[in-house]
């Protein structure tokens, strides 16, 4: 099973210029896992001290957010393409 | 920089900064700090502008002097070096809303005393397109200009998708507006009138902003609440400055405001603050309120059951200029609420279309679903003695009802018409009266 993630561009400077690996994590934390293990920079961006994901930083699973999913508890299936998206826009008042 | 009226003002320095770990990033197209991922915020050298204020170049009888728009406090905003404003945004009403007290305040107050004590900021009729976006919208294009963009864009339930696209065709820009694809038929109309491309998204506001992000990634575009965000959101603070500058240099005890995105109640503190920092008012604890519709709440329900953090919802309410699910600004949003001792609400969708009828009939504000939103509210918080009748209380207005006319289809029924007759007009004012006559009747037996 191979799942696909895009890296946003504010964390391609920890990736050496990555934007997309593939991986065979089944759900976020072996995705994690699996970004510190390539990426040890990438680590302290991604989650904090406490090992939760970081307040700022959402994560869509083929365009839905995960928490919609069952968050952490979400299986990923073979083809699933994840994004990670800085919590930066917002929009009216 | 110079004002609308052509005269000139010194500039503060000012510059990006992460608000959670502090470091500065100077001035650039971009809203996130690369090394925590914390949203970027405007800082200025306030050294300076109590500079401006000792040499008596910004004080309040200055600033009264200046025209009645939204630069008269452009030493508070982040306004490039030789920027010309274009427009005469903002200064709109501060209006005290008796009729309106009265009903709100029910019988728990002599609202003879008390009634005076209710305003009302009105940005329905903020210039030049009726809601208060587009104060945020004339800042962000000004740092769009400067930062060189013949673009820009943004996501947006309508209101902001309005004010970019006239902003941009007066000065030039060319305009992408992403909209979710149910927008109110008046709000899309009011895009296109200005030659934006408008890209309809099948999908909600949640998941056009999650585009946008990613094409703002793609393209050299100004997307005005992406990375041009932290100079856009500054813009609202003049809702707070004129609150201030129209109560007479003083702040109010309350602020009932709509949450989307959660920033515009943040950048009213902000705004209140700084004004305090620099002596321009008396320093005052001002406890703010949150509103939102109940089918789009994540703000709200984080308040109410005292979390700290949003739960993202998936929205279904007629209130679509709130309609965020997962609001960027919604951790600070909640936090600026509990520290100022203030409280959040929401309301329902028949009880945000009632809101807005009351506003109307009351004070004569046709206001959008998000006015109905903060009226309503403002009626549960006064009901639950969150705030009382004797405190000096604003809400936030921020949007036009001809915008939302669709909400109210149905609600009256279509007179039929009558013959240019005097005979058939007496017949007819004879059938209303019978009508109300009945109508009284059955309600003072109900009683």
């Amino acid at each position: 099973m191979a799942i696909t993630v895009q890296i946003p561009t504010a964390l391609r400077r920890h990736t050496a210029g990555t934007s997309s690996i593939a991986c065979a994590a089944t759900n976020l934390d072996e995705l994690f896992s699996a970004l510190d293990e390539k990426f040890p920079e990438l680590k302290p961006h991604l989650r904090d001290e406490a090992g939760q994901v970081r307040r700022f930083l959402n994560i869509y699973v083929n365009e839905e957010d995960i928490r919609f999913l069952g968050g952490p508890g979400y299986v990923f299936s073979d083809g699933d393409e994840v994004l990670l998206v800085p919590s930066i826009a917002g929009g009216a008042q | 920089m110079s004002n609308y009226d052509g005269k000139s003002y010194s500039q503060a320095p000012y510059e990006l900064r992460c608000r959670e770990c502090g470091r500065s990033w100077g001035n650039q197209p971009r809203s996130i700090c690369d090394e925590c991922f914390s949203p970027l915020e405007v800082a200025y050298d306030y050294d300076v502008i109590r500079s401006s204020i000792a040499q008596g170049t910004f004080s309040r009888e200055r600033i009264a002097q200046r025209p009645p728009n939204m630069w008269r406090y452009a030493e508070l905003l982040p306004l490039p070096a030789g920027f010309e404003p274009r427009l005469p945004v903002g200064f709109t009403p501060l209006i005290q809303a008796p009729r309106l007290a009265e009903q709100l305040f029910g019988a728990q107050s002599d609202t003879k005393t008390t009634a005076q004590n209710l305003y009302l900021k009105n940005d329905a009729v903020c210039l030049p397109t009726l809601s208060f976006k587009d104060r945020v919208v004339a800042v962000a294009l000004a740092n769009a200009k400067a930062f060189g963009f013949d673009t820009v864009a943004c996501s947006s339930t309508g209101n902001l998708a309005n004010a970019v696209a006239a902003h941009a065709a007066r000065l030039g820009l060319k305009a992408w507006i992403f909209i979710p694809s149910d927008l109110e038929p008046a709000k899309i109309l009011g895009t296109q009138v200005f030659g934006a491309n408008v890209v309809r998204i099948a999908g909600n506001y949640d998941q056009v902003n999650r585009l946008c992000s990613q094409i703002a990634e793609e393209r050299r575009w100004g997307f005005v609440n992406v990375n041009l965000r932290p100079y856009y959101s500054e813009g609202s603070k003049t809702v707070g400055f004129e609150i201030a500058e129209q109560l007479g240099w003083r702040l109010p005890d309350n602020v009932v405001c709509p949450m989307a995105g959660g920033s515009l109640i943040i950048k009213i503190k902000k705004a209140f603050d700084e004004l305090a920092k620099l002596g321009l008012v008396e320093e005052k604890a001002v406890k703010f309120f949150g509103a939102q519709a109940t089918g789009c709440s994540p703000i709200s329900t984080a308040v109410k059951t005292g979390s700290s953090e949003i739960e993202p919802q998936k929205p279904a309410t007629i209130a679509r200029s709130l309609a965020i699910g997962n609001p960027a600004d919604g951790h600070y949003a909640i936090k600026t609420i509990k520290q100022s001792g203030g409280w959040s609400e929401d309301v329902s969708d028949p009880e945000v279309i009632d809101s807005i009828r009351l506003l109307a009939e009351t004070e004569g504000i046709f206001t959008e679903t998000a006015g109905g939103v903060t009226v309503g509210t403002a009626g549960k918080l006064y009901r639950q003695d969150r705030i009382l009748p004797e405190e000096t209380t604003v809400l936030c207005i921020t949007g036009n009802g001809l915008k939302t006319t669709d909400v109210l289809a149905g609600v009256y029924e279509a007179e039929r018409p009558i013959a240019p007759k005097l005979v058939e007009f007496e017949k007819y004012l004879q059938e209303k009266l019978d009508t109300v006559e009945v109508a009284q009747e059955a309600a003072s037996v109900g009683a």
